[in-house]
């Protein structure tokens, strides 16, 4: 896998009196093979920051290097990206397995492409004679599955994921993360995990990067800005965090 | 097709009736009587109906009643190539946006926006200057002035469908514009595009009868309705008929297109836009209709589900408590059975106590707080054996406007509503002050200035600063937060009992969901007013509460206090979700629990514990019988489980943990598939 | 606050200038877009070459086209419109006689739709909220779409027929009086008033499902407050933007039904103006319709900011 370098990112949106700058001179890295957890409150920017990884959106400044080359600005792009709302990201009128297929590298031939659909299902856990059922048919939990292996089958060097568990159900979210921490050690995926909700960062993550008002505030490894947080922001931020439910071991 | 189901309803049936009816006319019509529509009775000439001629002669005594026939296929095809002007040039400058990128899309959108300021009239009558009168050149008038609002609409579509993440998820995989517009736009367009289309297509033939109604459409010898009226009233002393003849074939056409049209639009439910060449849709077109279980017959529902008519929990030390919910039940009539999403609720709150309840979504929380605080609107029904606010039986139907208004006073001033979505649950056109005193001049008609000072008084003691300027500004120049706690002031302007707020943090980010629930809690212990929080995330709930309601299914499954949550939880649910949350201790090295399986479908409810789908410690019992909510062993009424199985000691505990970990993670959600 | 009422002005303001610019510059190049030659086309093949060549002198065809786009805008400013070729008038003068007949009609017919609309629309709202009473709904939405359907001016032929000829209550055509005003002014409103009606009751009810209704309710207000005070104030500012559309609809019907009631307005005038191809006439009148609904779409826009305070944050 590729290391994703972003560099003095900076974006706006709005034009004259009314611009709003989004991000504001970000720089992260994601290393390769690791997560890199991004968290913030709404509005702080981290999407901004995602979409421009994945190059949705054009940066007014700053340079993005995948593996120290520029982002390609056409074909299938090997920043991938998994979006919030699971509903929003799938046409509801293809089939999860036409859905799956329009990510596919076009080197993969029509019987191929059967058997890949096949194999990327059953890597995120759903059964593949269910690959013509469309979207309305599935559950939040199971499209975000869907949503996870149509990113696979782009073969990415890195993965986004943007909010992927908010909207979702508690019961449902464990299982999503479940995966994608057992698909990124397997396959050894680079991924930008963002989410507000700091314990699931902390679960996913190994470096994470704490973001306000289109800035990083600070960046380290987990356990450093968890336990040791240099700015006040993160320690607001840990602070807010209700208290543990279980009884500790 | 889904568009074939308009031949379901009997508006439908009609509208398709008399299109097939024109369609038909508009074709075999020419064919038989296209020579005889030409004959001409000179002897004849500007009579009135006859049975010779049904509906008289025109000036060269030709037959009115064939002529109006026969014109139908000219007016009915001049209309459609209107319709089809205006669509294509629509979708053209509709679809700018994505082809051409943003900056040349803005530029089509203000264009779009100028045009169709302009009244379609002007544009035909230049053109009719310009192009000299004729049928093409009215044809293209008329085209070219819907084009404006159809671009207008397919912009808005376009616009909807284009910020949804399947565009931009195609756009990573490499997909041209050119591909994503025919593959992922178009398509998720078509139905609203279709709808208006018919309606445009009935305005197009009006708008065409009319210029040649003017002498600026169709020219003689050829003929349409339109022209026909024209030559009619100039003889209407005469003959009435022979303009009104043609007017009738108008309407019945035009009502063919705007019948379908809204028949369509109905079935379809999708927004349309009834003016005639003005068309903008009210919303972006919601994505595809609610994918609610295709509603079984659902009688058994709405059965007892559990007779649980056992006392409500909670300390019985108090005398009268602040709400008394006894087999509260909250039912949902349809014409394939009774769906009940609330089915047998008990819950008693004390004065000053913050009770908490948890589910996921679609387990019945709001519905119960809604029918607590008297708010569920029809087809809604509820039902309860007890339901009593502060004394007051509120299941009683008031007698008389007297007892009505006590009522809805008492309701207005001691309970307090917060729900979950701050940004829409003010009134955009209101001022926030004007709105936090609005109940109680309403029920107490105390002075403006005096409600005003205690608003400002308010706003300031749930911590908004300067709340003088606050309270005069629109809830849109508030935060988030802000709106929150205007929202709770606004429940402190009376003298609130009870407090009701539903997920009122959910729309929040963390550190002001803090803040948030710091002030709730803050308020109840200040004035002693008592709570009931409503969230989906257990651990809210706990921070705030002394006891919590877990519901699963419409049903509270477990009641307990919020200290034995941790460690005493019996209920499998319960348990499961606390586990499957992920908090700060988490250990890393270990898959997160999961419920497998996925939650309760209304409308699939079986028999017996509405969990035993998804439990692990299900028996032949669990799926047969339902479990009532009675006391768990050791609380002394405090904790009531209802499951046949509860958890009690650690050793079952451990197994269950186990048992589940086991499964995990490969078979955890995705066994439902198969 | 002071802020954004300038922004919104600047805004409203610089849109309504270059629809203007549009609309006047559409109107002078009308007779330049003419296929051929125009004033061959006005006067028909027969005509002797000098008097082609006389009016186009006339009309000042023959001088570069710049100086006549630049005269053309110093006429608009200084009132001089022309002469119309078919009455031998100066436009200005026929303008003056004819605009104020067209702006009573147009204007009472409007006054009467919004009338008829929001009572109606507002009431069977209410009446047919959360699916009851569906077979008023139904008669509702059938009768108000054959309504839609008709066209005014066939309404206004059919008046004339039942009120004018058979039972010869009213005049059937423009008399001067108020009663000659009857008939146009409801030919000319039923459409408008039963479409308007329609959105007035699609916007209601679905304001009524919104959430601050809801919170509106927990105040346990009364009914007929939460509907009058804060449901209906947010629907009309949705029913206002799509009613100025519909003043479009409302001009081109004053000119139908004008003819039909032989109504001394521009509309009557501006048939045989186009007939006879009497261009500066033409030009005129399309400028007065053209002016008078972006005034009143920029009237609208002024009102809803007025309503709702949302709407001076963005456009659109
Ligand atoms: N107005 C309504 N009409 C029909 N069904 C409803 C309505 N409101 C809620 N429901 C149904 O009732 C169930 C419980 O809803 P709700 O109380 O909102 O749950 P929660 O608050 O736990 O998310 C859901 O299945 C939902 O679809
Ligand atoms: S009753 Fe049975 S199925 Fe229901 S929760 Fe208890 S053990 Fe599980
Ligand atoms: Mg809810």
């Amino acid at each position: 896998m590729t290391e994703l370098r972003i560099e003095k990112l900076t974006v706006r949106y709005g034009r004259g009196p009314s611009v709003h700058t989004a991000a504001d001179e970000v720089s992260l890295t994601v290393p390769a093979s690791q997560t890199l957890g991004l968290v913030g409150e709404s509005g702080s920017g981290k999407s901004t920051v995602a979409r421009a990884a994945a190059g949705l959106v054009s940066a007014d400044s700053g340079t993005i290097k995948l593996g120290g080359k520029p982002l390609p600005r056409r074909g299938l792009r090997p920043v991938q990206m998994i979006f919030q709302d699971p509903r929003s990201s799938l046409d509801p009128r293809m089939s999860i397995g036409e859905s799956i297929a329009e990510c596919l590298p076009s080197r993969f031939s029509r019987s191929a492409r059967r058997s890949e659909i096949s194999r990327l299902l059953d890597m995120v856990h759903l059964d593949p004679t269910r690959r013509g059922a469309r979207p309305p048919e599935l559950s939040g939990g199971q499209l975000q599955r869907v949503a996870i292996a149509r990113v696979l089958a782009a073969r990415p060097a890195v993965v986004v994921a943007d909010e992927i568990t908010s909207a979702l159900d508690v019961s449902v979210q464990g299982a999503v993360l479940n995966l994608v921490r057992e698909l990124q050690t397997e396959l050894g995926l680079s991924l930008l995990f963002i989410s507000h909700n700091l314990a699931v960062v902390r679960y996913v993550a190994s470096q994470v990067a704490v973001m306000r008002t289109g800035r990083i505030l600070e960046a380290g490894p987990a356990d450093q800005v968890f336990h040791r947080p240099q700015h006040s922001y993160t320690r607001q931020l840990l602070d807010a965090v209700p208290d543990t439910l279980r009884s500790t071991p | 097709m889904r568009l074939l189901t308009v031949l379901r309803t009997p508006m439908g049936v009609v509208a398709s009736i008399i299109l097939v009816l024109v369609l038909l006319t508009a074709i075999v019509a020419p064919l038989l009587w296209n020579d005889a529509a030409e004959a001409r009775n000179t002897a004849n000439l500007n009579s009135g109906p006859s049975a010779e001629h049904p509906l008289g002669t025109d000036v060269l005594g030709r037959d009115l009643l064939l002529r109006t026939l026969v014109a139908t296929r000219l007016t009915v095809l001049l209309a459609l190539g209107a319709t089809g002007v205006a669509l294509g040039l629509g979708i053209l400058f509709g679809a700018a946006p994505v082809l051409l990128g943003h900056r040349a899309g803005r530029l089509a959108v203000s264009a779009v926006n100028i045009a169709v300021a302009f009244p379609g009239l002007l544009l035909a009558l230049v053109l009719a200057l310009i192009l000299g009168v004729g049928e093409l050149s009215a044809m293209w008038a008329i085209g070219i002035a819907g084009a404006p609002s159809f671009a207008r609409l397919c912009q808005t579509l376009v616009a909807s469908v284009a910020e949804r993440d399947y565009i931009a998820a195609a756009r990573l995989a490499g997909k041209s514009r050119f591909r994503i517009l025919l593959r992922h736009v178009l398509p998720n367009i078509a139905e609203p595009l279709i709808v208006n289309a018919t309606i445009a297509a009935g305005a197009a033939l009006l708008a065409f009868a009319g210029l040649s109604f003017l002498g600026l459409g169709v020219q003689s010898p050829s003929y349409d309705w339109g022209r026909m009226m024209m030559e009619g009233l100039d003889r209407i002393y005469l003959n009435p008929i022979a303009a009104l003849a043609p007017g009738v074939a108008v309407v019945i056409a035009g009502l063919a297109f705007n019948l379908m049209g809204e028949a369509l639009a109905r079935s379809l439910s999708t927004p349309r836009i009834p003016v005639a060449w003005g068309m903008r849709p009210r919303r972006p077109y919601p994505q595809k209709a609610e994918e609610r279980g295709d509603g079984e017959p659902a009688d058994h529902l709405a059965g007892p589900g559990h007779a649980d008519s056992s006392e409500p929990a909670g300390p019985a030390a108090y005398p009268e408590a602040v709400l008394t919910l006894r087999d509260l039940r909250v039912s949902l009539p349809g014409h394939l059975g009774c769906l009940t999403p609330v089915r047998g609720i008990s819950l008693r709150i004390a004065p000053g106590e913050a009770v908490g309840i948890v589910g996921e979504s679609g387990s019945g929380k709001s519905l119960t707080a809604l029918a607590a605080a008297q708010l569920v609107e029809e087809p809604l029904a509820v039902r309860a054996a007890t339901l009593k606010f502060c004394g007051a039986d509120l299941m009683l139907r008031p007698q008389s406007t007297r007892d009505r208004s006590r009522y809805q006073r008492l309701l207005g001033r001691s309970l307090a509503v917060v729900f979950q979505d701050p940004m829409t649950s003010f009134n955009p056109t209101m001022r926030i002050g004007a709105q936090l005193v609005e109940g109680m001049r309403f029920h107490d008609g105390v002075e403006r200035s005096w409600a005003q000072a205690r608003a400002v008084d308010r706003l300031g003691a749930v911590g908004i600063e300067e709340p003088e300027r606050r309270a005069a500004m629109y809830p849109h120049e508030f935060s988030g937060g802000m709106r929150q706690r205007a929202m709770i002031a606004m429940g402190l302007m009376g003298d609130p009992q009870l407090i009701i707020a539903d997920e009122p943090t959910t729309a929040l980010d963390v550190t002001v969901q803090k803040q948030v629930l710091e002030l709730l809690d803050e308020v109840r212990s200040a004035s002693s007013v008592a709570l009931m929080l409503i969230s989906h995330d257990i651990a809210v709930v706990r921070q705030v509460c002394d006891r919590i309601a877990v519901m699963y299914g419409g049903r509270i499954v477990e009641e307990l206090p919020a200290d034995r949550l941790a460690e005493q939880a019996q209920h499998p649910y319960t348990r499961a979700l606390i586990a499957a949350v992920p908090d700060m201790n988490t250990d890393l090295d270990e898959p997160l629990a999961t419920i497998p399986g996925r939650p309760v479908d209304l409308s699939q409810r079986s028999a017996g514990c509405p969990f035993a789908p998804r439990c692990p410690l299900a028996t032949q019992r669990c799926h047969e019988q339902d479990p009532a909510l009675i006391p768990a062993g050791d609380s002394g009424g405090a904790h009531r489980v209802a499951c046949w199985h509860p958890v009690v000691d650690a050793g079952r505990a451990a197994l269950a943990e186990a048992d589940r970990s086991a499964g995990e993670p490969a078979s955890a959600e995705g066994s439902e598939l198969s | 606050m002071q802020n954004r009422w300038t922004a919104f002005a600047l805004r409203r303001g610089t849109r309504l200038i270059i629809s203007l610019w549009v609309l006047v510059s559409a109107a002078f190049l009308m007779i330049h877009l003419v296929p051929g030659d125009p004033v061959r086309a006005m006067l028909g093949p027969t005509a002797a070459p000098a008097l082609v060549d006389q009016t186009r002198e006339n009309l000042g065809l023959n001088d570069p086209l710049w100086e006549q786009y630049l005269r053309f805008l110093r006429g608009l400013f200084t009132g001089d419109l022309g002469t119309s070729i078919t009455m031998g008038l100066p436009v200005s003068e026929v303008l003056a006689a004819r605009l104020p007949n067209t702006l009573t009609l147009g204007l009472l017919g409007f006054v009467l739709a919004i009338c008829l609309a929001l009572p109606v629309g507002a009431t069977i709202a209410v009446a047919t909220r959360k699916g009851r009473r569906r077979g008023l709904e139904l008669s509702f939405a059938s009768t108000s779409v054959v309504v839609a359907t008709i066209p005014d001016f066939l309404l206004g032929v059919a008046l004339v027929a039942i009120f004018g000829v058979t039972l010869e209550l009213l005049p059937v055509a423009w008399t001067g009086g108020a009663e000659s005003y009857v008939l146009p002014v409801i030919a000319l409103a039923a459409g408008p008033a039963a479409v308007l009606s329609r959105i007035v009751r699609v916007e209601l009810l679905s304001t009524l499902d919104e959430d601050f209704v809801r919170t509106a309710r927990a105040k346990r207000l009364s009914s007929r407050r939460i509907v009058l005070r804060h449901a209906l104030p947010n629907a009309v500012t949705a029913a206002l933007t799509l009613g100025g559309l519909m003043l479009g609809t409302l001009v081109a019907s004053t000119v139908l039904v004008e003819n039909v009631f032989a109504w001394p307005g521009l509309g009557s005038t501006v048939v045989g103006a186009i007939l006879g191809r009497d261009y500066p006439l033409v030009q005129a009148i399309v400028l007065v319709y053209g002016t008078g609904v972006l005034l009143v779409n920029t009237l609208v826009d002024v009102v809803l900011a007025l309503l709702d305070p949302r709407s001076t944050i963005g456009d659109q």
